[in-house]
């Protein structure tokens, strides 16, 4: 992260996503150009692009908000966490039940307030936010790996509770999730039915919109807290707790903090989850899904925020990728492995070769890229001078006699 | 009172089996700094091979390969990958084992399928009573034999070279490589012992009165990751006791599941995590782990 940001206004317009290059590059216009290229094809993609891969993309686009969150919490303040299921869990569960219909289901009677799906969405955050808090405590106690852990036990808990409280949760068979409105605009396949240049606009591409916003909306958020005092203060945090709290960081509200900010971005990805799903049941949310989640930012990139877009991208489509074409792929599908397997093993190869080889992930390949291509014609550096530092590998870890302050 | 003797036995028999776990877990972290996320995968992989190769093998023989082979694995898994990370950040080791996991779990989890394989003991299903308490024989033979594993380990860890070398470098590892202690060596033993003891584990955890081998003999396997923690991560007597823990609280709130159903069903798969948190709020450090003093 270059030092020019510091004096930015964090977050006062969408330009601003695009670090400006250091002066002397001559090239501060083709980033911002770039962007709004993207932009431009992201919003007309749903006219031309079938519906898997719109719906592909909103399931991408809740594990990119939900990576985001991850990576704040892993990559950039240093503590391990395999919860985020659980997280996930709670935010799912909060918006079926706030905005569900209550009702019968086979023998299980059902809960519901049928409130607006909007309120439904904000509580879902919020109670997640809440869960994250009531953790947060120990959470700030203990040092990464004890954490690590500790965190698995939520995941159990959270699925023991999936399963057994029956009126919310709808227990073992899990509910179905009410479809996504706001202000009486619904994003569903119909009322009202909307057609754009001929194209009708059904659930998958409303879906796509939102999940478009949501996740912008999720970046931009990030990038503003790193690149403010919280951000450089998680950073000093993770690289040595000591030195952050001579340095006057309060350390354990910190990591209390960005625990509580981390779950509620894991809160709004559940409640995408159970909209891209349309329904929830307790085995989504186990400790695969967590596992899934640390793999999208260890392939993106530990600390960086693109790269946690890279990887949830990556991860999230590739088994669905696999599935659709899964007779042109070779040994996936017919007498080889099942999508899901092949997709498995290679997110397990992928995290062991990501870890040994590359430790800056996707986003460590896309700098390095980036960087050749800035320089045509002349070495590549191994560290291009702007390489946010963060991006790479947490720096090794503070030797026994540091360490947390407890 | 005998409902209650009998559970505790069972509690018992079951954390031993955990603190066979935990003690690898713990030995691995004091060896290579590494919390080996492979451990239930190791695990599976041991109790699988045991399965598979007692039809052609014989259950002794099988036994004693099944335990090779997870040994082997474990070995195969230090050396490859965790050897060439040395020095790196907890959390990377820490990741990069679960990406193992990852690929040992899916491989074993397609070719066991929706089966349960059965690993046939000589002691089949076979049980004992003193009194009125009762208890499988497999979980008889399970206290006895992890009594003399872990005995043996102790002893071991106490008076062997490697347990010498071993505790020099988790004590400081650079002073102990400036005394001639390879640090490979010991990371790379520290490995198979673990690889043994889970093995050995699942050996019984897979007898009665378990029905036999299934995926879900991985989800036990992470059950004795909180014993490992409460106990203290660089604790191998607290592992001992962190398992024991685990295992009877887990026996007692399975055995008492009548009184404790406003918990829910299958409340006791969920104790181990439970006591764990607990334990965790009043000592960060688990009950017997090292206190981290801050030198500024």
């Amino acid at each position: 992260m270059s030092e020019s940001t510091l004096t930015e206004a964090p977050g006062a317009h969408p330009s601003g996503v695009g670090r400006p290059a250091p002066a002397g590059r001559g090239r501060s216009w083709l980033r911002p150009l770039l962007l709004v290229l993207a932009l431009v094809v992201m919003l007309a993609l749903p006219l031309y692009v079938e519906e898997f891969w719109l719906r592909t993309g909103f399931a991408a686009a809740g594990a990119i908000v939900g990576a985001i969150g991850l990576n704040l919490l892993v990559g950039t303040s240093g503590q391990l966490s395999l919860a985020h299921a659980f997280f996930l869990a709670v935010g799912a569960v909060s918006y079926v039940y706030v905005s569900g219909e209550p009702g019968g289901l086979g023998v299980a009677e059902l809960g519901g307030l049928g409130l607006p799906p909007i309120i439904g969405m904000i509580v879902g955050v919020l109670l997640a936010g809440l869960a994250g808090l009531l953790f947060s405590p120990l959470a700030a106690r203990l040092r990464g790996i004890y954490l690590g852990v500790a965190s698995l036990a939520l995941v159990f808990i959270g699925i023991h509770v999936l399963n057994s409280w029956t009126e919310v949760t709808g227990g073992f068979n899990g509910r179905s999730a009410p479809e996504f409105s706001l202000f009486g605009f619904t994003f569903g396949n119909r009322d009202p039915e909307l057609y754009v240049l001929a194209v009708p606009f059904r659930e998958a591409e409303r879906l796509w919109y939102l999940g478009l916003v949501l996740a912008l909306a999720a970046y931009l958020f990030a990038r503003n807290i790193l690149r403010s005092r919280p951000g450089r203060a998680l950073q000093t945090l993770r690289d040595s707790e000591v030195a952050a709290s001579v340095m006057g960081v309060n350390v354990q509200g910190y990591k209390a903090r960005i625990f509580l900010v981390s779950s509620m971005y894991a809160g709004l990805a559940g409640v995408m989850y159970a909209l891209s799903i349309g329904s929830i049941a307790p085995e989504s949310f186990g400790l695969e899904l967590s596992i899934l989640y640390l793999a999208m930012i260890v392939l993106g990139g530990l600390g960086s925020v693109n790269g946690a877009v890279l990887g949830a991208i990556f991860v999230s489509a590739l088994p669905l990728i696999f599935q659709r074409y899964a007779d042109l792929i070779p040994f996936v599908g017919g007498g080889g492995l099942a999508a899901g397997e092949a997709a498995r093993f290679l997110f397990g190869a992928a995290i062991v070769l990501v870890i040994l080889f590359e430790p800056a992930g996707l986003a460590g390949i896309a700098n390095r890229i980036a960087g050749r291509s800035r320089r045509p014609g002349g070495r590549v550096t191994e560290h291009p001078p702007d390489t946010p530092s963060r991006s790479s590998e947490p720096s090794p870890s503070d030797p026994p006699a540091q360490g947390s302050t407890t | 009172m005998t409902q209650f003797l009998s559970l505790l036995l069972n509690g018992i028999s079951l954390g031993a089996m955990y603190a066979l776990i935990a003690l690898g877990f713990v030995i691995i972290f004091k060896a290579s700094e590494v919390v080996s996320f492979t451990h239930g995968s190791l695990l599976l992989l041991g109790a699988y091979s045991i399965a598979r190769l007692s039809e052609p093998l014989g259950f002794l023989l099988a036994a004693l390969v099944g335990i090779a082979i997870t040994a082997v694995a474990a070995f195969v898994i230090e050396r490859v990958i965790i050897n060439r990370l040395r020095g790196a950040a907890v959390i990377s080791l820490a990741i990069v084992t679960i990406g193992v996991d990852i690929i040992l779990l899916t491989e074993l989890i397609r070719r066991i399928g929706s089966d349960i394989l059965n690993v046939p003991h000589p002691w089949a299903g076979g049980s004992v009573r003193v009194g009125d308490v009762g208890i499988s024989e497999n979980r008889l033979i399970a206290i006895a034999v992890a009594a003399v594993l872990i005995g043996l380990f102790f002893a071991a860890f106490k008076y062997s070279n490697w347990g010498i070398a071993m505790r020099a470098s988790a004590e400081d590892g650079e002073t102990a490589a400036l005394m001639g202690i390879k640090q490979g060596r010991v990371s790379a033993l520290a490995w198979v012992v673990a690889g043994v003891l889970a093995a050995v584990a699942a050996l019984f955890l897979v007898g009665s009165p378990t029905p036999g081998v299934s995926p879900s003999t991985y989800a036990v396997a992470l059950r004795a990751f909180p014993a490992a923690i409460l106990g203290g991560l660089d604790s191998t007597g607290g592992a001992l006791v962190g398992g024991l823990l685990i295992g009877i609280a887990e026996a007692m709130a399975a055995g008492y599941q009548d009184q404790l159903l406003f918990l829910g069903r299958g409340f006791s798969a969920v104790v181990p995590f439970i006591v764990m948190i607990a334990v965790l709020m009043f000592r960060p450090s688990g009950l017997f782990g090292t206190k981290e003093l801050t030198r500024v």
